[in-house]
Formats: structure tokens, sequence, C-alpha cells
């Protein structure tokens, strides 16, 4: 038997459940202006051998390295505590100002807290001969995931 | 005829309108509209000063002797409210000088110090912060040491442990503000750990149980850090998102328990006597 009071409470935590999980929705935005994931990096003949280009670094948040293996993408964000190293060219190693971890050209790490290597993203040739990457394939070192031929740009 | 014998006048001065605030309070109409309570010093008259005003109203009408001393409650909780007051007079004030976008943030506060007026005001503002923290601290530290948070007084302590945690939130969101290095690694970092919680983090326990199908329903995009940062990394959405915590909502949240925890020392007996 449903009673008028009954019917009313029932409308009444509707009514509020509906409200609360509107505002919890809208915390969540549906257009973010953030730097797309997937994005072109000009002909790979732009980028010297041996060379750290850190062009991207701060639109991107990615290091262009060309190693005689081939062209790679690494994380800016340490993986310590997401911090953003510093590449120090006299040093020819990535360092952290936060709480000093470094990392070799490679990304591996050797010093400070960092408990892995940085990350590498997807890395593959356009079909108008642009680089492409793709900040939402990453490839973990630890994992074995360097093996990966999207991790690396062979060139 | 006898010439009337004129006696000379003394000087005086004029008579000056009196003002009596007791005729004030008792006798006139607004007078008596502001105060429901009488005049005198009695029993009576003191706690329905006490208990007629929306502010006192909050507080016991009575304190034991040795509750009102220092060395007792070392005041740190009313010293916590009255850190709190000034960094709200001190923190609207900042208000009339900062913008909250990538744009203006670091240089406005970087005018408040050069160019605005009393440029201490923002440092005062930021050691108010350190030291509430520090009396909250303290606070808390007597509560336990004096065994005040036992019945009836457990539900306050609770109430209490909240406000301790959104007084740190105020300080994490005001950590944000000055926009410089400091501040946005800092909140990359801190930020960073909300990753890692059960099943509302994208890297915590249990996130990757929430699938529909293949597709998970807790990612970098969806996630409680994402919700807090209005975005996947520190950016302009963050910036905003922490001004109006601190400014606007965590300060609502802590006024009225405020309001709840220093009512409830009342209902629950005053403040607690030495052991």
């Amino acid at each position: 038997m449903i009673t008028w009071l009954g019917f009313a409470w029932t409308v009444f935590a509707a009514a509020t459940v509906a409200a609360l999980s509107t505002t919890l929705r809208f915390m969540f935005p549906n257009v973010l202006f953030e730097p797309k994931t997937s994005f072109k990096i000009g002909s790979p003949d732009t980028y010297e051998l041996g060379k750290v280009d850190t062009r991207w670094e701060d639109k991107y948040g990615v290091w262009i390295i060309r190693s005689p293996e081939g062209i790679y993408a690494l994380s800016t964000v340490c993986t310590h505590l997401g911090c953003k190293p510093s590449w120090m060219d006299s040093e020819q190693k990535f360092k952290c100002p936060c709480h000093g971890s470094g990392f070799y050209k490679s990304g591996i790490n050797f010093e400070g807290p960092a408990p892995r290597p940085l990350e590498r993203f997807s890395i593959s040739l356009a079909d108008d001969g642009q680089i492409l990457v793709d900040k939402s394939k990453k490839f973990q070192y630890e994992k074995g995931e360097w093996s990966n031929p999207l991790s690396l740009l062979a060139v | 005829m006898v010439e009337e014998k004129k006696e000379p006048k003394k000087f005086s001065l004029p008579k000056l309108p009196s003002f009596s605030f007791k005729d004030f309070r008792l006798k006139t109409q607004v007078g008596k509209s502001m105060f429901r309570h009488g005049y005198s010093d009695d029993e009576k008259d003191r706690a329905m000063t006490v208990l007629t005003n929306v502010f006192f109203h909050l507080h016991p009408v009575r304190v034991r002797k040795s509750g009102a001393r220092f060395g007792f409650t070392w005041c740190a909780g009313g010293l916590s409210f009255f850190v709190f007051l000034t960094l709200v007079v001190s923190g609207i004030l900042l208000m009339f000088y900062y913008r909250p976008t990538v744009e203006y943030a670091y240089n406005d506060i970087v005018a408040m110090r050069e160019h605005v007026p009393f440029g201490i005001m923002r440092e005062l503002h930021r050691w108010g912060a350190h030291a509430m923290i520090i009396t909250v601290w303290l606070h808390m530290f007597r509560v336990f040491m004096t065994g005040s948070y036992k019945p009836p007084r457990e539900f306050n302590w609770v109430v209490g442990v909240i406000l301790l945690v959104l007084t740190m939130l105020l300080s994490f969101t005001g950590y944000l503000l000055p926009w410089d290095q400091l501040a946005m690694w800092a909140i990359t970092v801190g930020s960073n750990m909300a990753r890692a919680t059960p099943f509302f983090g994208h890297e915590g326990p249990g996130a990757a149980l929430l699938m529909l199908g293949d597709i998970p329903l807790v990612h970098a995009g969806s996630d409680v850090r994402f919700a807090l940062l209005g975005g996947r990394f520190v950016g302009a959405a963050a910036l905003l998102r922490f001004y109006i915590l601190h400014c606007v909502a965590i300060p609502v949240a802590v006024v009225i328990l405020m309001a709840v925890h220093f009512w409830r020392i009342r209902k629950d007996g005053g403040i607690s006597a030495p052991l």
C-alpha cells in the first residue's frame, strides 16, 4: 500500500540523489584545454644524432632523442613523484629538481629516489613523412616494453 | 522703594546633554530591542547575557575556574579560532588584488609585495596559516593529554579531527595559489597521491576491477585526481579549482563545523575538569 507520505519521501529522495549525482558529474569537464596526446613533430632529419631535443618539452611533455639505433620519445614526468626533470647537457643526464633523481639519456634511472626509468611513448612515421608521437601508448623498460617496435623509430 | 540687590551670577559651563548607556539600554525602545537581558551583574543577568546573544550562546554559560586556567587549556582552541579570524580578514583583503588565472596569478602575488599598500598583508596570511596549523595541533595534543576526548565528548573529538583535516586542506589548496615553481610541483607531487586512492584513483588498488567489458571506468581522465584538478595535470583548471576550494568551499565547511564544535563544548558539559 503506497501512502502519500511514502510517495512524497520517495520523490524527495530521488530528487536528492539526482541533484547530488548531477553535482558530482558537473565536476568532470567534457572538454579539456590541454595539449593533444597525439601529435606530429616534423621530419626525422630535423633531429640531430646524439642530441636530446627539448623543443617539445613545454608544449607536449616529451624529449625526442636520436640515438644510432633510432629516435625515441621520453616522458618528461619523473617516475619518483611526478616533477619535471631538466636535461643537463654538460653532465649528459636528466636531473629532477624536486628530489634529485637522475636519468641517463636512455631514460634509465641511476641516482636519487626514482624507482624506475622514464617512460617512452609510441613513436612512428606518419603518411606525410613526419614523426607521429602518441602519448596514450606508453612503454615501460621494467616491463620489457622497450623492445616493442612502436617504442623506437628506426631511421 | 528698595532696590533689589542683584547677586552677581556665578559662571558655569553650559549643560551638556548627558548620555547614560544604562538608560539607553533599559529605557529606550532601541536599547530594549537590542538586548534581552537586564543590566545588573547578578547570576541571572550574566547567564542571560550569554544565552540571548547568538555568538555567546555557542559558549557554555559557566566555565569552571580550572577550565579557564591557561595552564589547563593553553588557550590553543581559542587561539586557533583567533588565527582563523585573522586569516579570513587578511584573505578577503588579498582577494581584492589576486586573480586566479595562469596569466595573472604569479604577477599579482609579486605585486602584493611590491606595489600593494601594506605588502605585509600576504605575509600575515602566510604566517597565519603556519600559526593555525601549529595551534590546531597543540589544541589536539592538549585535548588528548587531558583526556578531554572521553565520553561524553567523543563526538566533538570527531568533529575536531574533521576540522584538523580541513585546516590542512586549506593550507594545501592555498599552497598552489602563488603559482610559482614551488607551488606547481608541490601540488603535482601532492595530487599524485590521489592516483593511488583505492577504487577512485586510476593507479589505486581495485581500480582495475572496475571495467565495463574491456573499457576501464576509472582512468586518468575520470578518477578522483581528475575531479580535483579539473584536468590530467596541474594547469589553469586546477588553479581555479583550488582557488574556489580555498576561498569558498572549505571555509564554509570549516565555519559550520566550528559552530557545531563550540556549541558541543557547551552541550557536553563545558570545558573538561582536570583529572
